[in-house]
């Protein structure tokens, strides 16, 4: 990362900890802010973190690797995470997966060549009865099928 | 107790605490409950646990630890509350109404037994292969509740790699019940904060800043998370096999210097209670084993307290009689490694703070390499330096770079206490057995000076009993009885003391006169002086000094990495806890107290060794060049 990036970084982090406080209890909003303007957390960004709350790098981390929205490794412009829950499941979600697959050519886990999107199985997205289900960044989807989930990710930037 | 610091602990696990009354005599401070049928009255917020010990009623645990806060994450201590629908752990269980505890019903036995299977079901480990054999937490268990099969099946592949990368600490999730116990140590005792969970469920293992290695993060080396650990998950990295392969080596010379620590805790290896020094039947049995030479570390011990004193009171001439506004005081210690590696990472701005003096490990290694192999007649090539240390620490120590001023790696292997058990154990020696024996010359004996090092406060307790009696001419017995300075003495983890020194000062010493014309400059001067162990203790003493505090005003800080000392040391036997600590370190005060020579300047060896090798005197030339040494700044950024 060039310098200047990084100053920009810390800058942005440290108003978001003014924001939020410089406290423990202000980690998962202050990440939360991270994740949402850069799609991950850098471990630079990990360590401006615990540096301004006063807590050590591999607290940030734990807690960034204990959710499944948090990640400290790059992603896509988009994050789409569809719903593998057993509801789901059953009622299409593996078609769904299928189809989203071969129109983006990348497998689920994966990001898009153009680093458009990146592809996530999630946990119960509480739309059980409305499946499958699929949140594109937090944006939620239901009652997909191939053809519309498709249409959905082709208007997606 | 001391270190019991839980302020940063997470609001799940304070609401485990209750604070206890001050008098559990008055009315609601104490509470009667029911153990086993049996009627007994507690302070109110005694933990079940702590109401079934005091009761020697016994309750099995795994992530509790009393060095650290409250966990209740293993479950293991699980016991019956009558009218709770689910089983309590007693670790976490503060009593604060009268309740009926049954601590051996089916259930209880039942939920353990499920516990311990579900652990060793994914417990990839060979007892008979494993450091901790024999004195494992978890095999114990096992043990102890019968298991004979494994309900749950028993991986029998390897699922992590293991970390290997550091000098010291080796890390084996594939052994790790994930107790946490790493964790608070590092966190809580240490703040250095290395080792944390990640991930979650199933997946969830405890791992490093982004799971990079050992190496690669800061770790300062100081085992403590190992003499915390209750498995065979984390050991020290351990160099005895080269050490027996250069013993056979007929062309080697091996030496080896034993510290104080590691005297005052072998035994325990051995089947003694703590507390009982070894140090004579030690140098028999290393003898036995095939080293070549046994030495003393108190012998540089006391040149330690030559060179560092001699360099605190430079600092102090520099400082106020020729007004010199950058020499960098209070001045730091600098034999605990982790310490200075601690230092080095979190307050890289402070390293000139520091006495450039190196540890006595590393300056007996320089000395090894020149002064000792001209003497014998031994090519220092051939010289294979070893040193018994009760520190993990000091294997990365003697791995530092710029350790080789004596022209070869000034001391090749760093041994603990445990390893020393081993390698005595496989030569088929009992320690308690061996009729005592001397060190070996040209170093002979020592003082009980460089011996009390061993214990928090000892270092400045040798260095005051030097420098006092440099400066005042009188005997340090005079101020304080039988040599014995008890201001600094003592398992508070940060201590504070002031030494008047008095409106008269005696002659200058023959072995400083090069360096400072008279005394008079500190008549009525009070020496300033604090001892701290432990790095949590360390960051608050450093915080204050920052902050222009009363720290800020010391002349002499003693900074400790480990918990009550060296003989609290990483390396040191399992298990540990506040009242081993302190009978090794009354073991250490004992044989400090049996000696004649109790004084560094007093150490005959020490004076000749001025007298014939380092001629130009401490801090001079040649001392410059072999026992002092440099720092790098660091910092805490990881890359
Ligand atoms: S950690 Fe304990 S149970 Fe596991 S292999 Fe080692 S001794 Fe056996
Ligand atoms: S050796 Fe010390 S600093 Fe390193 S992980 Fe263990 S407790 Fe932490
Ligand atoms: S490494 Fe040892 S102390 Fe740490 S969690 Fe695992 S078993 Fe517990
Ligand atoms: S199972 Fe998919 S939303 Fe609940
Ligand atoms: S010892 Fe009580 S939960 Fe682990």
């Amino acid at each position: 990362m060039l310098v200047a990036e990084k100053n920009s970084l810390t800058e942005e982090i440290e108003k978001m900890v003014e924001k939020h406080g410089a406290t423990r209890a202000a980690l998962m909003p202050v990440l939360q802010d991270i994740q949402r303007n850069h799609k991950y957390v850098s471990e630079f960004a990990q360590q401006e973190v615990a540096r301004l709350l006063n807590i050590h790098p591999v607290e940030v981390y734990s807690v960034i690797t204990f959710y499944s929205f948090l990640n400290s490794e790059p992603r896509g412009r988009n994050i789409v995470r569809l719903c593998q829950t057993i509801t789901c499941d059953l009622i299409g979600k593996e078609i769904v997966a299928k189809a989203i697959e071969r129109e983006l050519g990348v497998k689920f886990g994966e990001t898009t060549k153009d680093n458009r999107i990146t592809l996530e199985f999630a946990n119960c997205l509480g739309m059980c009865d409305q499946g499958p289900a699929m949140l594109v960044n937090d944006k939620v989807y239901t009652k997909l099928t191939p053809e519309k989930a498709v249409e959905i990710l082709n208007k997606v930037k | 107790m001391e270190n019991k610091d839980t302020s940063r602990a997470p609001v799940s696990q304070k609401s485990h605490v209750v604070e206890k009354p001050e008098h559990p005599e008055y009315i609601g401070g104490s509470i009667s409950v029911e153990i086993n049928e049996k009627k007994v009255s507690v302070p109110l917020g005694t933990t079940i646990l702590e109401a079934c010990r005091e009761n020697k009623i016994h309750i099995p645990t795994l992530c509790h630890h009393d060095d650290l806060c409250v966990s209740g994450v293993c479950r293991i201590c699980l016991v019956e509350v009558e009218g709770m629908r689910t089983l309590q752990a007693s670790c976490a269980f503060p009593i604060t109404a009268p309740i009926k505890i049954k601590t051996t019903t089916q259930a209880v036995r039942k939920a353990r037994r499920h516990i311990i299977d579900l652990m060793l079901s994914e417990h990839c480990g060979e007892c008979y292969a494993c450091v901790r054999n024999n004195n494992c937490e978890l095999q114990s268990l096992a043990k102890e509740y019968g298991v004979d099969s494994f309900t749950f099946g028993h991986i029998s592949e390897p699922r992590y790699e293991i970390d290997n990368s550091s000098f010291s600490i080796i890390r084996n999730s594939d052994k790790c019940i994930l107790c946490k116990r790493c964790v608070r140590t590092c966190i809580d005792l240490q703040e250095v904060g290395v080792l944390e969970s990640v991930n979650r469920g199933d997946k969830t293992m405890i791992s490093t800043f982004m799971d990079k290695p050992l190496s690669d993060v800061i770790c300062i080396n100081c085992g403590q998370c190992i003499n915390r650990c209750p498995t065979g998950a984390l050991q020290a990295n351990d160099p005895s096999d080269q050490i027996w392969r250069d013993i056979e080596d007929p062309a080697k010379h091996v030496v080896i210097q034993t510290a104080p620590s590691p005297r005052a805790a072998i035994g325990e290896e051995f089947g003694l209670p703590a507390g009982h020094s070894m140090t004579k039947e030690l140098n028999t049995a290393l003898k036995r084993i095939g080293f070549d030479g046994v030495f003393d570390t108190n012998t540089t011990a006391d040149l330690t307290i030559f060179e560092e004193g001699t360099e605190l009171i430079l600092r102090l001439y520099k400082a106020l009689v020729e007004k010199d506004e950058s020499v960098a005081l209070p001045q730091f210690t600098s034999c605990s490694p982790g310490w200075v590696k601690y230092l080095e990472h979190f307050y890289p701005e402070y390293t000139d703070n520091l006495s450039t003096a190196k540890s006595p490990q590393q300056m007996f290694g320089a000395l090894f390499k020149t002064f000792y192999a001209d003497k014998i007649g031994v090519d220092p090539k051939d010289i294979v330096s070893v040193a018994v240390m009760p520190c993990s620490a000091k294997k990365f120590e003697c791995n530092r770079p710029e350790m080789d001023d004596s022209g070869w790696k000034d001391v090749d292997y760093g041994l603990t206490t445990r390893e020393m058990a081993k390698m005595i154990k496989e030569a088929g020696i009992h320690l308690p057995e061996m009729p005592p024996s001397n060190f070996d010359s040209p170093f002979g004996e020592a003082s009980g000076a460089g011996l009390i090092f061993g214990a928090t406060g000892g270092v400045m307790e040798a260095a005051i009993r030097s420098v006092v009696e440099f400066v005042t001419g009188n005997k340090i017995e005079d101020i304080f009885e039988k040599a014995n300075v008890i201001p600094v003495r003592g398992f508070e983890g940060i201590k504070y003391a002031e030494l008047p020194l008095g409106d008269v000062v005696g002659p200058v010493p023959g072995i400083l006169q090069k360096l400072v014309p008279n005394w008079d400059w500190l008549k009525g001067a009070t020496l300033k002086v604090a001892v701290v162990h432990g790095t949590a203790n360390a960051k608050k003493v450093m915080d204050d000094i920052k902050a222009g505090g009363k720290f800020s005003q010391c002349h002499f800080i003693e900074f400790m990495a480990c918990p009550g000392g060296c003989i609290g040391g990483g390396g040191q036997p399992i298990p540990t806890n506040e009242e081993i600590r302190m009978k090794r370190v009354e073991a250490i005060y004992a044989e400090d107290e049996s000696l004649e020579m109790r004084k560094a300047h007093d150490n005959p060896n020490v004076v000749r060794l001025y007298e014939e090798f380092l001629t130009d005197g401490p801090c001079g030339h040649l001392s410059h060049k072999l026992l002092h040494t440099e720092y790098t700044k660091r910092g805490k950024y990881i890359a």
